[in-house]
């Protein structure tokens, strides 16, 4: 029955090519620009580190000044460097990392390369093994090199190319601002989308060229990047005790229990800052998981969101649009309905019938919507946006197209169906 | 005119008349959203500056490693990028309207007066820096060489910043209607800065601190070096705006070639750069309004078909008992009207409760009630072109087809 509903189906649609080919067109419009939306919205508030985002937090403390101070308010972004620093000694989470972003001049010894500024970051060891940073050659630094502020540095791939044209590099050096510093490994590309650590030098931005320590970078005077708040004046803001924060501080713990008692760890940790002298204000602390932390800085841009919704109303225009064309065009056979019912047709499979033309239609809008969208990402990635580049459909995404456009279809279809089925046989055999 | 048949007939199509409804309001309603929010975008992008847009460069620099002659090397620049036939001044500067990296701070009227405190841009550079970005001044005065301080010995605290000039949004902010100049204000430090001038305006890099405090910024009598304010503004003859365009980076290197060119844009270029995201979605939204326009005129083409090809025996009759051509077309296109109303009617409703909601969720300013005529016109019209191609085909059927069984 349904093989011979399709031919039906198919006849119909033939008869009256223009007003199929506007009704998918109208579905493919609809589909494509949701689709279109839908993707880059999927892609960007994806999870930046699937399996392991619920383990990592990100922890800030109040250290300001008690004046303006209001109970619960959210406290600074970012962490001191003193408080960054005693938290990593004392140790209390599974791993932990202090880090900045930071840029520095690469000065390449091949002939024919100028100096070049590149993105880094200034961190703590376990970055690598916290975010499983995915290494080609070498490894990154120990904690050891971490307090003895040793000269090392862990490079991309690509600026290994860059510099030596080979990513084979580690125990070679690489002069950077002026000092020469040990390559101990290279990372493979690697870019998580959010770049969720950091947010401050740009939430969708492509990863950093090289990892120096940040004892390291500090004793060089490396250039830092992102945003600093200072709550008092300083010579120094960038020194240890300075009353400004810029660091970021991440922990990884295991599983809830502990990461009840880091965050009773932190309340004493203010506690006792307070009691000392150091601290002004009581306990407010911070911890928040990367899912958390990403939605609560509102990361996805509102943009992308407020382009979803146009996209969404634009799709119900559509559908609105071919429930009408439908039904007219069921009313239209008004005739021929009326003969197969004479004939002997229930309402019931009149009413499949049209639904399986309805889904036609909607399954060929949607796979024409899947060129649209495909079209639409390419134009996306054309964009003048930071995340331009990553608009790219995945399979998911592309089950999702064939089923919003065929279900959206059929639901389309269903109001066109039960009033074409409610024809009455008697009235159109005697009007012709 | 038909008012009466014609309402009596819709009620026998109610389904299919509800639906272009429907389609018509809720077009009616992202329409007129969409065109608001162009005109906000629109209105974004054409901000004013402040500075002399059509005749500036910035260029933006550092060098490697710690330079212990930057402030000799920067008079040096200075002087070599004045020497450039064409230039008209140029100056130092730690960032640039609408640039993007900002440095901000708060001004208050007391040492410790947070109550009073307004957040505001901080602008560094000399005397010669309100000629060079050709900025307004509208009460006192501009810097003089002798308030100007050292920008490593400001931030070491050695020194103290005796002036400085507001834009006349913070100086509205801080004082009201009270004149500021000669007032004490504290930004820096915890000895005040006297306020000695204000100009009109000079935008922000961003909108971090909010779109109600972009007309709020500070200038302070600075010093800077190449390493510190790493941003040279270069006021050109805008007849030779290209040509020194090409010699700047030239003319740096010259003067000491270790060092890396990060940024090197005419004002313009920054302008198109800081609102490329507002710029794209205008024209995302431009698209949009008009593919729902196609769309909804062919839903109404597709349906004022369906009628004609039904009502085919009732034209034809019609045409028999004297009906012209034009009344035909008339009862249609009148047809066509009261639909089109029915919607854009509920449509203004949607549109404002769509505009609600949207200034809920993001930040979309109120839909002011311009726009809802504007809208409705623009569907009245949609509506009429499109109903206009079945209604002539239903006016040329011949009153003949009345003595016809179909």
């Amino acid at each position: 029955m349904f093989g011979y509903y399709l031919l039906l189906a198919r006849r119909s649609l033939r008869r009256n090519l223009a007003l199929t080919v506007l009704m998918i067109v109208a579905i493919a419009f609809g589909v494509g620009a949701s689709m279109t939306t839908l993707t880059v919205l999927h892609v960007l508030s994806a999870d930046p580190i699937p399996g392991k985002s619920h383990q990592l937090y990100y922890v800030q403390l109040d250290p300001q000044k008690l004046e303006n101070y209001l109970p619960g308010r959210e406290p600074n972004s970012q962490m001191t460097r003193l408080d960054s620093r005693l938290l990593l000694q004392a140790g209390r989470a599974d791993r932990q990392v202090m880090m900045t972003g930071g840029s520095a001049a690469i000065e390449p010894e091949r002939s024919g390369l100028q100096p070049f500024f590149a993105d880094a970051r200034w961190t703590s060891s376990e970055l690598f093994a916290m975010f499983r940073v995915p290494f080609l050659a070498g490894t990154g630094w120990t904690a050891a090199d971490d307090d003895a502020a040793a000269r090392v540095v862990v490079v991309s791939r690509e600026l290994a190319d860059k510099v030596f044209g080979t990513t084979a590099v580690v125990g070679r050096s690489l002069r950077v601002e002026g000092t020469q510093l040990r390559i101990v490994g290279v990372v493979d590309t690697w870019r998580p989308v959010p770049h969720f650590f950091d947010l401050n030098v740009g939430a969708y931005r492509e990863g950093e060229q090289l990892y120096v320590p940040f004892t390291t970078s500090r004793e060089l005077k490396l250039g830092r990047n992102g945003s600093m708040d200072c709550w008092d004046e300083s010579p120094d803001p960038e020194a240890e005790g300075a009353p400004c924060t810029w660091v970021q501080f991440w922990v990884e713990l295991d599983t809830p229990a502990k990461a009840a008692a880091y965050r009773e760890f932190l309340d004493r940790y203010s506690e006792d800052a307070r009691r000392a002298g150091r601290f002004q204000r009581p306990p407010n602390v911070r911890m928040r998981d990367v899912m958390d932390y990403l939605a609560f800085n509102k990361v996805v841009p509102e943009d992308v969101r407020l382009q979803t919704w146009i996209a969404l109303g634009f799709l119900l225009v559509c559908l609105v649009n071919t429930v009408g064309l439908l039904l007219t065009k069921f009313l239209r056979r008004s005739g021929e309905i009326g003969v197969r019912r004479a004939l002997g047709a229930s309402r019931r499979s009149i009413f499949t019938q049209l639904l399986v033309e309805a889904g036609m239609v909607g399954l060929a809008g949607g796979v024409l919507g899947l060129g649209l969208a495909w079209l639409g990402l390419i134009a996306v990635r054309h964009q003048p946006a930071e995340y331009a580049e990553l608009a790219h459909l995945d399979l998911p995404m592309l089950a999702i197209t064939l089923a919003l456009a065929v279900v959206s279809s059929v639901l389309a279809g269903l109001l066109p169906a039960w009033r074409g089925c409610q024809i009455a046989p008697a009235i159109q055999l005697k009007s012709h | 005119m038909h008012f009466i048949p014609i309402l009596s007939t819709l009620r026998r199509h109610r389904t299919a008349a509800v639906l272009i409804v429907l389609e018509i309001a809720l077009t009616c309603a992202i329409v007129c959203n969409a065109i608001f929010l162009i005109g906000d975008r629109l209105h974004r992008m054409d901000q004013p500056s402040g500075v002399a847009e059509n005749e500036l460069l910035r260029i933006g620099l550092t060098g490697i490693g710690t330079k212990a002659d930057a402030g000799s090397l920067t008079a040096q620049d200075l002087a070599a990028l004045r020497a450039i036939p064409g230039v008209k001044s140029a100056a130092t500067i730690d960032m640039v309207p609408f640039g993007g990296s900002s440095w901000n701070s708060s001004i208050s009227l007391g040492p410790e007066d947070a109550a009073s405190s307004v957040n505001a841009g901080m602008y560094m550079g000399g005397p010669d820096l309100i000629d060079t970005l050709g900025l307004q001044l509208v009460a006192g005065r501009g810097f003089t060489a002798d308030e100007m301080v050292d920008f490593d010995a400001a931030q070491a605290q050695k020194v103290h910043i005796p002036s400085i000039i507001l834009t006349r949004g913070a100086a509205r902010r801080l004082f009201q209607d009270k004149n500021p100049i000669g007032q004490p204000v504290y930004v820096w430090g915890k000895q005040p800065q006297i306020v000695v001038g204000v100009i009109d305006q000079i935008a922000r890099p961003n909108e971090v601190n909010g779109p109600e405090l972009f007309d709020c910024a500070m200038l302070l009598p600075v010093r800077l070096t190449y390493t510190n304010a790493g941003n040279y503004v270069v006021r050109v003859d805008p007849a030779r705006l290209d040509e020194v365009n090409g010699e700047v980076e030239q003319t740096l290197d010259n003067v000491d070639p270790s060092r890396i060119i990060l940024e090197h844009e005419t004002f313009h270029q920054i302008r198109r750069e800081h609102f490329k995201g507002d710029r794209a979605m205008a024209y995302l939204l431009v698209g949009v309004c008009l593919a729902l326009l196609v769309i909804t005129a062919l839903g109404v083409v597709g349906l004022a078909s369906f009628w004609v090809q039904q009502r085919t025996r009732q034209i034809g009759i019609r045409r028999a008992l004297g009906a012209t051509k034009r009344d035909i077309v008339h009862y249609f296109q009148m047809e066509n009207f009261i639909l089109a109303t029915l919607g854009i009617v509920l449509g203004m409703a949607l549109a404002y409760g769509v505009n609600l909601w949207l200034m809920g969720k993001y930040h979309v300013p109120r839909l002011p009630a311009e726009f809802l005529p504007i809208g409705a016109s623009l569907l009245w019209l949609l509506g009429q072109v499109a109903v206009l191609g079945p209604a002539l085909r239903a006016a040329a059927i011949p009153p003949a087809i009345a003595t016809r069984s179909v």
